[in-house]
C-alpha cells in the first residue's frame, strides 16, 4: 500500500517541482531503505545474546549441517551453530581460510581442514591452543593417522573429526578369473599384470591435483621412504626424500602403472570422481581410491542408473604393496576441526567441537554421508557394519595410514610435485625425483617460481 | 631578402586574443561537471590507482601472508627472480600465443558477423544481435566449464561428433596435451569474445559514409574493391581500438586456464602465475612482481597500439 508520504511526494511532482529535485529525493529515500534493510539484515539471525559459532565446513551431503544443528539443541542455548560451506577443493577451501584468518577474521570459531594444511594454519598462529583436558578426551579411542594429521610440532592442534583412508577395490568376477587370492597382500606389480592379462581397466589418479600427490606420498611411505625427512619447518633447510631409493622405487610404480596399457585413456586427467564412474563399467578391473565409491554406486542402483550387480561385484582390501614383504602405507584423508584464533567463544568453540566429534554424530556422518569416522567405536556401530561392510578394512587401514608431509609449506611441496610428476608417463625413476626435490627447493628458497 | 624592422620602442607586442571572459554560465558548467565527475575519479584513484601504487610497493619485499613478521625489503629481487625463471618467459609465450591467435580470428570472424549484422533485414536485425551477443553474456567461468565438459574424455559430446575427422577418436584426451589443451582454451575464448569485437566493428561499419559506396559502386567497383578501397580504410580507428581492447582483455587470461587445466600440460599464462604465486602460495612480494609485470606489459601493448597504430579513441566513439 502506498504510504501518505510517497502519494504527496507525487502530487507535489504533479504540481511542478523539478524532476531533478524530485528523483533526487527517491534517490535520498531509497538509499536510506537499503541502509535500514541493510542493517536490519545484519541484526537479522541474532534477535538474542545467544553466541552464534560459525562453522566453515567443507562441501558434503548436508551431514556437517545437520550435526551443527543436534549440538545447538545438546548446548541447551548457550550458544548455536551456523554453517558456511567452503568451497569444493581443499587447496581453495585453505586459500579462502587463511586470507581471512591473516586478517584476524574474528568471525571464524570453526573450521573444518584438511589434514595436510593443518601445519601451516598452526605455525601461522591461526588455531587456539587445544586445552588440555579437551586433547585428552579427543584423542581417546581414535585412529593413529587421525591424531598423527592433527598434531604438529608435538602438540595437537586440531580435534580428530573423520578420518579417511584409500582402499584397494577390485572386481570380484576378474580376481576370480584371475585366481588371485585377495586375502593376502597384492602388490601394484601384481595387480598391473593380472588387468594385463585379464584386460580390465585399472584406477589411479593421475591428475595434476592433490590427488597425484596423494598417490606418491603412499607409495614412497610403503617404500620405507619420506617425501621430507628432514626441517619440515625451515624453507631455507628442508631436506626431501625424493631422489631416495624408496622415491625411485614409487617412480617406477608409477610409472609402469601408467605405461601399463590399462589405465584410462585420459590418464593425466582422471581423479577420484572419474576413477569411481569408471569403476562402475563392465571393463573395470581395479582401482585405489576413497570409500566414496561405495555409497556412489548403492545411490547408482537406488536411482535405477546403476544395475545391482554392479556394486555386488564390488571386493575391497588394503592398499597394495610396494614390496611384497613390506606392508602397504596407504593415505590419509579426513577433516580435523581447527578453532580460529581470534574467534571471541574460543571456550563455547571447543565444547562445540567436542559434541560433533561424539561418536554418535561420527556414526551419524559415516552412515549418513559415507565419511569414515576417526573414533575406533564407531567402527563396532552393528548399523555402519550393515551400511559399510568394508568398514573393518577401513579401520585397519586407518590404523596402518601414513599422513601427507607435514610442514607449513606443503602447498608448495604438493604444487611442485604435481608439477614433476605429471604427467605420470613421463616420470623417469631417478630423474624425476631429483629435479622434483632441486625445484621445491629453490622455490622454498624463493629463487624459483611455482 | 630584405627585412624591415620597425624601430626600437616602436615595437608592438605580439598580438594575442584578448583574455577570453569566463562567463557565469560556462563557471559553473565547469564546477558542475567536476562535481559530476569528482566521486568517479576520486573511487577510480581508489580502485585502481592505490592497488596498483601498493602492489608496486609490496612487491620490493619478501613477504609472505602467513608470515609477516620476516618480512624483509629486497629491492629489485622479486624482479630479478621473474626475470630469470624459465616459467615466466614460457608463460609469456602461451600468452602471447593465446593472444595473438584469439585476437586474430576474432577479428576475422567478428568482422564477418558485423557485416552480417549491417546487412539483415531490418525486421531480423534485432534477433540477430542479440542472438549473437549471447556467448559475451554468459560469465566467463561459466563458459569455460561448458566447453570442458563437451571436450572432456567422460562427459563429453565432441569425440563423439568428430570421430570421422582425422586425429580425434573416442580416446582423444584433448587435455592431455599442451597443443589441444591450448586448441580448447583458444575456442572458448573465441566463442565468447567474438560478440564483443563485432559489436566495436558494427559500429566502425555504421560510420562509412553511404555515399562513398554508392559513388565507388556508380565507378563499376566490385564488392571486393568496395571493402579493401572504401569501407576498410574508413573503419580504420574502429578496427584498431577493437583490437587494443580485445588484445589488452586477451593478454589476461585466466578463467579457461583455471577451469580447463589448471596450468597442467604448460598452459599457465602470465595471469595464472600471479595468481599461483599471490593467492595460492601467499607470497604477496613475488605475486606483486608478477602482477606489475604484467601490468607493465598491458601499460606497453596499450601505447604500443596508440602510439604505433595511431589509435585515437575518441573515434571510435564516432566524436570529430
Amino acid at each position: 500500500m502506498p504510504s501518505e508520504a510517497d502519494g504527496r511526494s507525487r502530487a507535489t511532482t504533479r504540481a511542478g517541482r523539478t524532476p531533478a529535485r524530485s528523483s533526487r529525493r527517491h534517490l535520498a529515500g531509497g538509499a536510506a531503505a537499503l541502509l535500514l534493510a541493510s542493517g536490519l539484515a545484519a541484526c537479522g539471525g541474532g534477535g538474542s545474546d545467544v553466541p552464534v559459532l560459525n562453522w566453515y565446513t567443507n562441501p558434503d551431503s548436508g551431514g556437517q549441517a545437520e550435526i551443527a544443528a543436534r549440538c545447538t539443541d545438546a548446548a541447551d542455548g548457550q550458544y548455536r551453530i551456523a554453517t558456511s560451506v567452503l568451497p569444493r577443493e581443499s587447496s581453495a577451501q585453505r586459500e579462502q581460510l587463511i586470507r581471512r584468518l591473516a586478517a584476524n577474521d574474528s568471525s571464524i570459531d570453526i573450521m573444518s581442514l584438511d589434514p595436510p594444511y593443518i601445519p601451516e594454519f598452526a605455525e601461522a598462529g591461526f588455531l587456539a591452543p587445544v586445552p588440555e583436558d579437551v586433547a585428552e578426551r579427543v584423542t581417546e579411542d581414535t585412529v593413529e593417522s587421525a591424531i598423527e594429521g592433527s598434531t604438529w610440532d608435538g602438540e595437537l592442534v586440531a580435534v580428530p573429526f573423520w578420518a579417511n583412508t584409500q582402499l584397494l577395490w577390485y572386481r570380484e568376477s576378474v580376481v576370480e578369473a584371475a585366481g588371485l587370492d585377495m586375502s593376502e597382500p597384492v602388490t601394484w606389480e601384481q595387480l598391473v599384470e593380472v588387468s594385463q592379462e585379464q584386460d580390465v581397466r585399472m584406477g589411479a589418479q593421475g591428475i595434476r591435483a592433490e590427488a597425484l600427490t596423494v598417490w606418491l606420498n603412499a607409495l614412497i611411505e610403503s617404500a620405507g621412504g619420506s617425501i621430507i625427512q628432514e626441517n619440515a619447518e625451515d624453507p631455507a633447510d628442508i631436506e626431501l626424500g625424493l631422489a631416495t631409493d624408496a622415491a625411485v622405487r614409487a617412480a617406477e610404480i608409477m610409472h609402469t602403472v601408467a605405461e601399463s596399457g590399462q589405465v584410462s585413456p585420459a590418464f593425466s586427467t582422471t581423479g577420484e570422481g572419474e576413477n569411481a564412474v569408471a569403476f562402475e563399467s563392465e571393463d573395470a578391473g581395479f582401482m585405489v581410491n576413497w570409500p566414496f565409491v561405495w555409497p556412489q554406486a548403492l545411490a547408482g542402483v537406488e536411482a535405477g542408473t546403476l544395475d545391482p550387480s554392479v556394486p555386488e561385484d564390488y571386493g575391497w582390501t588394503i592398499y597394495p604393496r610396494v614390496d611384497e614383504n613390506e606392508p602397504a602405507a596407504p593415505p590419509y584423508g579426513g577433516i580435523n576441526l581447527g578453532i580460529g584464533a581470534f574467534s571471541e567463544y574460543p571456550e563455547f568453540a571447543y565444547e562445540a567441537a567436542e559434541c560433533i566429534v561424539s561418536d554418535e554424530n561420527q556414526a551419524y556422518y559415516f552412515i549418513t554421508n559415507g565419511n569414515p569416522a576417526s573414533s575406533t567405536t564407531v567402527y563396532d556401530d552393528p548399523e555402519v557394519l550393515e551400511l559399510f561392510p568394508m568398514a573393518p578394512a577401513i579401520r585397519e587401514s586407518l590404523e596402518m595410514a601414513a599422513p601427507r608431509p607435514q610442514t607449513p609449506y606443503y602447498n608448495e611441496v604438493s604444487v611442485g610435485i604435481q608439477r614433476t610428476y605429471h604427467p605420470v608417463t613421463s616420470v623417469e625413476p631417478g630423474a624425476t625425483g631429483e629435479v622434483a626435490a632441486a625445484l621445491i627447493n629453490a622455490v622454498l628458497r624463493g629463487e624459483q617460481l611455482l | 631578402m630584405s627585412t624591415t624592422t620597425l624601430p626600437p620602442g616602436q615595437k608592438q607586442r605580439p598580438v594575442s586574443a584578448p583574455p577570453r571572459q569566463v562567463s557565469d554560465r560556462s563557471r559553473s558548467e565547469r564546477r558542475l561537471a567536476w562535481m559530476l565527475a569528482g566521486p568517479a575519479f576520486v573511487v577510480m584513484l581508489a580502485v585502481t590507482a592505490y592497488p596498483i601504487l601498493q602492489a608496486v610497493y609490496e612487491s620490493l619485499f619478501s613477504y609472505r601472508l602467513t608470515d609477516p613478521t620476516n618480512r624483509e625489503f629486497i629491492g629489485l629481487d622479486n624482479y630479478w627472480v621473474v626475470l630469470t625463471d624459465p616459467l615466466w618467459w614460457q608463460a609469456i609465450g602461451v600468452t602471447v600465443f593465446i593472444t595473438v591467435v584469439t585476437v586474430a580470428v576474432e577479428l576475422v570472424l567478428g568482422f564477418a558477423l558485423a557485416l552480417v549484422m549491417a546487412k539483415a533485414l531490418r525486421g531480423l536485425r534485432p534477433i540477430l544481435r542479440a542472438a549473437i551477443l549471447i556467448p559475451y553474456a554468459v560469465i566467463t567461468v561459466v563458459s569455460a566449464f561448458a566447453w570442458a565438459f563437451a571436450f572432456d574424455l567422460t562427459t563429453g559430446f565432441v569425440n563423439n561428433w568428430f570421430a570421422w575427422l582425422p586425429g580425434i577418436s573416442a580416446d582423444t584426451d584433448w587435455f592431455g596435451g599442451t597443443w589441444s589443451s591450448l586448441l580448447v582454451i583458444c575456442l572458448a575464448e573465441i566463442w565468447k569474445t567474438t560478440p564483443f569485437i563485432s559489436l566495436l566493428l558494427l559500429a566502425g561499419l555504421a560510420q562509412v559514409p553511404e555515399v562513398l559506396q554508392e559513388a565507388a559502386k556508380v565507378d563499376g567497383a566490385t564488392w571486393w574493391q568496395r571493402m579493401t578501397r572504401v569501407t576498410i580504410p574508413n573503419m580504420k580507428a574502429a578496427i584498431m581500438v577493437a583490437l587494443l581492447f580485445r588484445t589488452l582483455d586477451a593478454f589476461r587470461v585466466f578463467d579457461s586456464i583455471f577451469v580447463m587445466t589448471g596450468g597442467a600440460n604448460g598452459t599457465e599464462s602470465v595471469s595464472f602465475l600471479a595468481y599461483r604465486q599471490t593467492i595460492a602460495r601467499l607470497e604477496i612480494g613475488l605475486g606483486s612482481a608478477v602482477s606489475v609485470l604484467l601490468f607493465l606489459a598491458v601499460v606497453l601493448i596499450a601505447f604500443g597500439f596508440i602510439k604505433g597504430f595511431k589509435v585515437d579513441l575518441s573515434q571510435a566513439r564516432g566524436d570529430k
